[in-house]
């Protein structure tokens, strides 16, 4: 060990290296603020009535309508009634004898995503449902019976769930389901995101059923309460706006998951309430929409995301504020 | 009325609720096996559904260098999932360069030199990073860090150092490449290395520290030479399961990476990951080879993720279990 001798000398280093995990954690919340502003502001800016209550709309056909014209859709060039340069200049400027067709490049967003928050609503509902009876009967498990050898494992088993990249959840039921059904459904992603809801719903319960302290259990116990019957009406109870924050919690990630429903969705342009065909969902829109070379998508884009950043903060501050509560009204 | 012959029941022991005790245990262990099952089932489903292409190529679809899935009149389809594999470890190293040092600095920043007023606060605005969707990240680094980085870091950067290291020559193009996207995968790793590093380092014993300080050390010298030491094997830990973290992610790397089976020496240049390989094509297979190729990328990964995991898990468990002496 090389000590420096010179005091002056550790006094400098001392000061350099904390002040480097000061600069470090400036690292990360400099991204943290840039990620949310921008969300927050270029996503609200997206934001409007149309943007809750209409569904796709086509960029030439939109554009038409506000126009007042129809479009005249030819199937045999379905690329007519869209203003795209055709002399080769990039400007995106319609050329003079295209006058008629509308720039769709130039417009703002059209059409909203209704079907992608209905979309979002359902799968991650159903796949919550699917999630929650597994989940918490594992979490109850993993704390009632925690000294036993089979919990190390089912709690190791969690973690590889909840480690593993969700691609892979999309895949295994891409096998299961999309092949054998040979259709994208909606409820073969709510699968997907039970795979990915299950360990953060076990962990939590675990974690808020171990907080409940050991003389509740024991007091269960002297009434002469079976294990079950006290589990369900002492510790559960006493455990609840714990466990109901994991569900939050799991909602929210399920939420914003995006990977393993381009599997198993796919995504779609209407309503759907079809749980056995494609359906919309708000992540996959905003990946979409990302990708898409309109402008007024990509602001689309923008405002989905807005909405999913505002459901993982609200989520994630409601939390925070009742396990804060929670923390304090045990002490 | 009724809840007092309840009592009654239950104290002379011919009440129904005395039994519930069996079927309670085998209802909670039945269901918690079903995460166990999960598990082995995912893998098994995986394996079996990747014969095909394991049968067709072995450890080829991994490290072959062809990733052509169209029958042509000169070639017949091959499957070699090396651009992808090569992209990934490569963006995830950027990301852990990056990220590791960072998360360092942030947990032992949260658990030993800040304030504990503002401890909270960071704490929580560290974990609400962890807790955004990637995609966000996604579409915030297509439309604002790209370009961003584009102009300010990689044109000259390739511009000037170009000509003399392979690794940041240009063209830059698109702006999309490995380096952006380790960039932002190392912001989306870095709250979960930094959270678990703090949560180990707040495990090390005071004594620990109250010995170094009494020798006449500085903060830093007690924190790195006492504390970090002391927890090692949870700091790794933290690492890896950050590296699992990048090494899977899906929506970042997608709409980042440029998604081009090209190998090009640059760090600038568009690559492909494994799972955004999968992403992009699994739906579009062509043949049942196809499909089987890809499973056995996302296998891989499953594999790799699962190692990292196990690795993890074992070394946090063993600071946890204040087994972990290493003093330097």
């Amino acid at each position: 060990m090389n000590t420096p001798k010179n005091y002056r000398w550790r006094k400098f280093v001392d000061q350099v290296m904390r002040g480097s995990t000061v600069f470090a954690t400036g690292c990360a919340v400099i991204p943290l603020i840039a990620i949310i502003g921008y969300v927050l502001t270029l996503g609200a800016s997206a934001l409007s009535v149309q943007f809750f209550t209409d569904v796709y709309q086509p960029p030439n056909m939109a554009q038409a309508a506000a126009d007042g014209s129809t479009p005249a859709f030819d199937p045999n060039d379905p690329f007519a009634g869209i203003g795209v340069p055709t002399d080769g200049s990039t400007d995106g400027t319609t050329p003079a004898d295209g006058a008629a067709a509308a720039d769709v490049y130039a417009g703002g967003p059209v059409g909203g995503v209704l079907h992608g928050i209905i979309g979002t609503l359902i799968i991650t509902g159903m796949g919550l449902l699917f999630a929650l009876p597994i989940g918490i009967f594992a979490g109850i498990y993993l704390s009632e019976y925690r000294n036993e050898r089979y919990s190390t494992i089912v709690r190791f088993c969690c973690d590889v769930l909840s480690g593993s990249p969700s691609i892979v959840a999309g895949v295994v039921i891409y096998i299961l389901v999309v092949i054998r059904s040979h259709e994208f459904s909606a409820i073969a992603g709510s699968l997907a995101l039970m795979i990915l809801m299950i360990p953060i719903v076990t962990r939590t319960t675990e974690e808020m059923l171990k907080l409940v302290p050991e003389s509740m259990r024991e007091a269960a116990r002297g009434l002469g309460a079976p294990t079950w019957y006290s589990t369900f009406t002492v510790i559960i109870p006493a455990a609840l706006p714990g466990i109901v924050t994991g569900v939050m919690l799991a909602f929210a990630r399920g939420a914003g998951e995006t990977a393993p429903l381009i599997l198993t969705v796919l995504g779609s342009n209407v309503i759907s309430t079809n749980l056995f065909a494609p359906m919309a969902s708000l992540p996959l829109l905003a990946y979409r929409y990302t990708e898409s070379p309109y402008p007024g998508e990509n602001t689309l884009a923008w405002g989905a995301a807005f909405v999913l950043m505002m459901l993982v903060l609200v989520m994630n501050i409601l939390v925070r504020v009742a396990t804060r509560r929670r923390a304090g009204a045990s002490r | 009325m009724a809840k007092q012959q309840h009592a009654e029941s239950w104290s002379n022991g011919k009440s129904v609720f005395r039994h519930g005790d069996v079927p309670f245990r085998i209802g909670t262990v039945v269901l918690a096996s079903c995460v166990v099952g999960l598990v082995l089932a995912m893998g098994v489903i995986m394996f079996v559904s990747s014969g095909e292409a394991r049968a067709a190529f072995g450890w080829d679809v991994l490290f072959g260098q062809v990733w052509n899935p169209v029958a042509t009149d000169l070639a017949a389809p091959t499957f070699g999932a090396w651009p992808a594999v090569r992209g990934t470890l490569l963006s995830s190293l950027v990301a852990i360069v990056i990220a590791a040092p960072l998360a360092l600095g942030i947990g032992i920043f949260l658990a030993e030199l800040c304030p504990p007023q503002l401890s909270t606060p960071l704490s929580f605005l560290v974990e609400l990073l962890a807790a955004i969707p990637s995609v966000i990240y996604g579409v915030w680094g297509v439309f604002v860090f790209v370009p961003f980085f584009n102009q300010v870091f990689s044109t000259p950067v390739s511009e000037t150092f170009g000509d003399y290291i392979p690794w940041l020559a240009g063209p830059v193009a698109t702006g999309r490449g490995v380096m952006v996207t380790g960039i932002v995968m190392s912001i989306m790793i870095l709250p979960t290395i930094a959270s678990l590093t703090r949560d180990v380092l707040r495990l090390v014993p005071n004594t620990q520290r109250e010995a170094m300080l009494a020798i006449g050390a500085t903060r830093w010298e007690t924190i790195w030479l006492a504390v970090v030491p002391y927890s090692r094997a949870g700091i790794i830990g933290a690492v890896m399961l950050g590296l699992g973290r990048a090494l899977g992610e899906t929506m970042a790397a997608t709409l980042l990476i440029g998604n081009s089976q090209r190998i090009s020496p640059s760090l600038f240049a568009p690559a492909t990951t494994a799972a955004s390989l999968v992403a992009n094509e699994l739906t579009n297979s062509v043949s049942t080879l196809h499909e089987s190729a890809l499973i056995t990328v996302a296998f891989a990964l499953f594999g790799i993720t699962l190692v990292l995991n196990l690795g993890a898990r074992l070394m946090i468990w063993y600071v946890d279990r204040g087994m972990a002496g290493g003093r330097s």
